[in-house]
């Protein structure tokens, strides 16, 4: 008669259906299949999607193809560490490195153009979590993913670390340049 | 049979039936939960009142340390005690017979008992300051991942207890046709748990191994992919389990009978084939994982697992309506909503449960495990907004709202301060679902989860939020504290009342298991329920409803947010 004692019928199973329940249950089922190929549909007709391109890499290895980048394409340093702000040719692989605890180097970018950004961890996972636009892609050690981005708004951007790397985790923030 | 010594007793109040040998570990593994609960409470006061930026109260290293232990001692140990107590419940309990194997279950408590203290000991020496998720290659002391792995093997018998149980109480004939569906939400649980604390063994024992020396490297996506086939599937336990409290909530205070059985054990059936996908949910924003797995796994293999939640989001309340209306509470689409009992803890407690979890928790879930609409959330404090939602207005005020039935029956105790457990689910509902809000309003801002201090303070390229997002976390601090209030409640009612309540009487212990006793309330309705077509829960009906339009304005409101943000391919 209740739900914590056995059903009355033994064959509960072949009892009917109330129509409140069947109605809602295809409802929910519709719904569920919109919500499904929204995510298809926007790999086909939306402009953000997160790239699965991914290689695994040396850390050593990483951190040379970015030196490379920052040896070619620094204009100028910022604050007391001299971190490089770097301003790589549209269509370019650029490199950004997340270590204990910091973002390596500073990106300038300009608006509307395309960029190949390259996002690998030296250490532990790190999360690239760019402000105020709230773009969040986890960052792991090992892995080299290629996220292809087009800025489209410019201005001075933030990138966090929002994945717990440590006791200076909240210290873990730099910048990003779109002009 | 082993019923020749006098061990069943039936409780006077409800009509139900204990076994001597469950009702100890029944006490115990609640008791442990509740303990856990004061640990984690702790905890999160002090963790609160540091994100709170104004108090901004403990050092980074106490912060990281108190969060990490925090996660662990509320989602795993004080979660996991009490379902083992609710397997046993509706094991032995709801199918009038003795449990199986009591030593070894007893075995496996003292097990569980030992791996909390391990993980603890390790976490507070400052050796496992690592999250919950310890994510490698972090490395924390080998202690914290022996104490886990010891946590899991207890909760892994216990699991094995039930299922024995259940198959004692067939062979003895104790019930006839088939289990409660309390019981069959119950077996979903246990069913999932198996899968869960399997993928947690399968990462755990080898990171342990590692952290001794044994194993040089560990992969890091393989490690989020399993570490979370058990992390997520763990909740997906919670889920299995609140609901059968839900719908055993509805049966005891009600009198309801399910409005189908055949959809509500469908529903639950849909929960064992597809919630343990959701290991998913966690890795959308990550590289190394192909987009059609995302895809695939994230949305439970198409929504099926969350059409299953829909449809106990229907069945529970439209049951308790329809057991509302056979009373007679039949004006309009709502009275039987007015007059239920509003100032019964059980009740206000499920129901709140009912609406938080479904309207803040899963529908942000869903959000949050759409593929592209994650990365405007991954990792942001919109992450434990949501699952705050889920897991604690969810599933641990429904476990509060069936203590308060627990302690006259099990405990045979009248509840001391009933006006505070009356008002209890009230503070504690109010405080979380506006804590969970502006937790999520934050995290759409950008404010980042597990982080110490976001102003940045002493960092040379400091970022500033903006004012909106520290006005959210400030009232987050605020409505944390008024949540941690109706915890503090819940807690003193309930140990008050286990030590200084009012001994109840508590019926005879007698040698045979007697034939089916219907508590009262139950005993009265027999006439409601699905007889053919029609509609049974017009009110209901309205609600749910009004729930879908929630749910399909917020899911584009976020598209068009996405739609936005840079170009991304």
């Amino acid at each position: 008669m209740s739900a914590i004692l056995p059903p009355p019928k033994r064959v509960w199973s072949k009892e009917p259906i109330g129509r409140d329940e069947v109605l809602w249950i295809a409802i929910a089922f519709v719904w569920c299949m919109i919500m499904f190929f929204m995510m298809p549909y926007w790999h086909v007709y939306g402009k953000q999607n997160l790239s699965a391109e991914t290689y695994r890499v040396k850390p050593e290895l990483y951190a040379k193809a970015a030196q490379d980048m920052v040896d070619k394409y620094t204009v100028r340093t910022e604050t007391d560490e001299k971190i490089p702000v770097v301003a790589p040719p549209a269509g370019s692989d650029i490199y950004l490195i997340a270590r204990l605890w910091s973002w390596w180097p500073i990106l300038e970018l300009e608006k509307g153009k395309t960029y190949r950004l390259n996002l690998s961890a030296m250490d532990y996972q790190h999360g690239f979590s760019l402000q105020p636009e709230n773009i969040n892609i986890q960052v792991l050690p090992g892995y080299q993913h290629v996220v292809t981005i087009q800025p489209n708004r410019s201005g001075t951007y933030a990138i966090v670390c929002n994945e717990f790397c440590g006791i200076g985790h909240h210290k873990m923030v730099s910048r990003l340049y779109v002009k | 049979m082993a019923t020749a010594q006098a061990l069943f007793r039936i409780c006077p109040r409800s009509g139900l039936q204990f076994h001597k040998s469950a009702e100890g570990l029944i006490k115990a593994h609640a008791v442990a939960g509740i303990v856990m609960l004061l640990v984690g409470g702790v905890l999160a006061l002090l963790i609160t009142l540091t994100r709170w930026q104004a108090i901004h109260l403990v050092d980074a290293d106490n912060f990281y340390m108190f969060l990490t232990a925090h996660g662990l001692d509320m989602l795993v140990a004080w979660i996991i005690f009490f379902e083992i107590a609710i397997l046993y419940f509706c094991s032995s309990t709801l199918l009038r017979t003795r449990l199986a194997t009591p030593r070894i279950a007893w075995f496996a408590f003292a097990l569980m008992v030992i791996g909390v203290v391990m993980w603890n000991t390790t976490i507070f020496q400052g050796n496992a300051t690592v999250m919950m998720t310890s994510y490698v290659p972090m490395p924390a002391a080998h202690w914290f991942y022996l104490g886990l792995i010891l946590f899991a093997v207890g909760a892994l018998i216990g699991c094995f207890v039930f299922l024995g149980t259940l198959v004692v109480a067939r062979g003895e004939k104790t019930y006839e046709g088939s289990i409660p569906l309390v019981t069959f939400g119950a077996l979903t649980a246990c069913i999932i748990a198996i899968f869960t604390i399997a993928s947690g063994a399968i990462i755990l024992i080898p990171t342990w191994l590692w952290s001794i020396g044994y194993i040089k490297h560990i992969d890091p996506v393989m490690y989020r992919v399993i570490w979370w086939a058990f992390g997520h599937s763990s909740q997906q336990i919670n889920v299995s389990a609140h609901v059968s409290v839900w719908y055993a909530v509805a049966a005891i205070v009600f009198g309801a009978k399910p409005m189908s059985e055949r959809v509500s054990r469908g529903a639950f059936l849909l929960y064992i084939l597809f919630l343990q996908l959701a290991s998913a949910h966690h890795i959308l924003a990550d590289p190394g994982v192909g987009t059609e797995w995302k895809v695939f796994n994230t949305s439970y293999a198409m929504y099926l697992a969350v059409l299953a939640s829909m449809i106990h989001g229907l069945t529970v309340p439209g049951a308790m309506e329809a057991a509302q209306r056979e009373k007679g509470y039949t004006k309009g689409l709502f009275e039987w909503l007015r007059k239920a009992p509003w100032g019964n803890p059980v009740f206000s407690g499920v129901f709140i449960s009912l609406i938080g979890f479904g309207f803040l928790g899963g529908i942000t879930g869903v959000m949050m495990g759409t593929e592209q609409l994650n990365m405007i959330i991954h990792n942001t404090i919109y992450v434990p907004g949501h699952f705050h939602a889920t897991v604690v207005l969810g599933t641990t005020l429904a476990f509060m709202a069936l203590t308060y039935f627990l302690l006259p029956t099990l405990f045979q105790r009248e509840i001391i301060l009933p006006g505070w457990a009356k008002w209890q689910p009230y503070v504690f509902g109010g405080g979380m679902a506006v804590f969970t809000l502006t937790m999520m309003g934050a995290g759409t801002l950008g404010v980042p989860r597990r982080h110490w201090d976001i102003t940045f303070a002493g960092s040379s390229l400091p970022y500033e939020f903006p004012g909106t997002a520290l006005l959210m976390m400030t009232l987050v601090g605020l409505s944390g504290v008024l949540a941690i209030i109706g915890g503090a409640m819940y807690i003193i009612v309930a140990v008050g009342t286990v030590f200084f309540g009012k001994r109840l009487d508590a019926g005879a212990y007698t040698t045979q298991i007697s034939p089916l006793r219907l508590p009262p309330v139950a005993a009265a309705l027999r006439g409601h329920g699905v007889v053919g077509g029609g509609f049974h829960a017009p009110g209901t009906f309205t609600l749910a409803l009004v729930f879908l339009v929630t749910f399909v304005l917020y899911y584009f409101v976020n598209w068009k947010y996405l739609s936005t943000v840079w170009g991304l391919s």
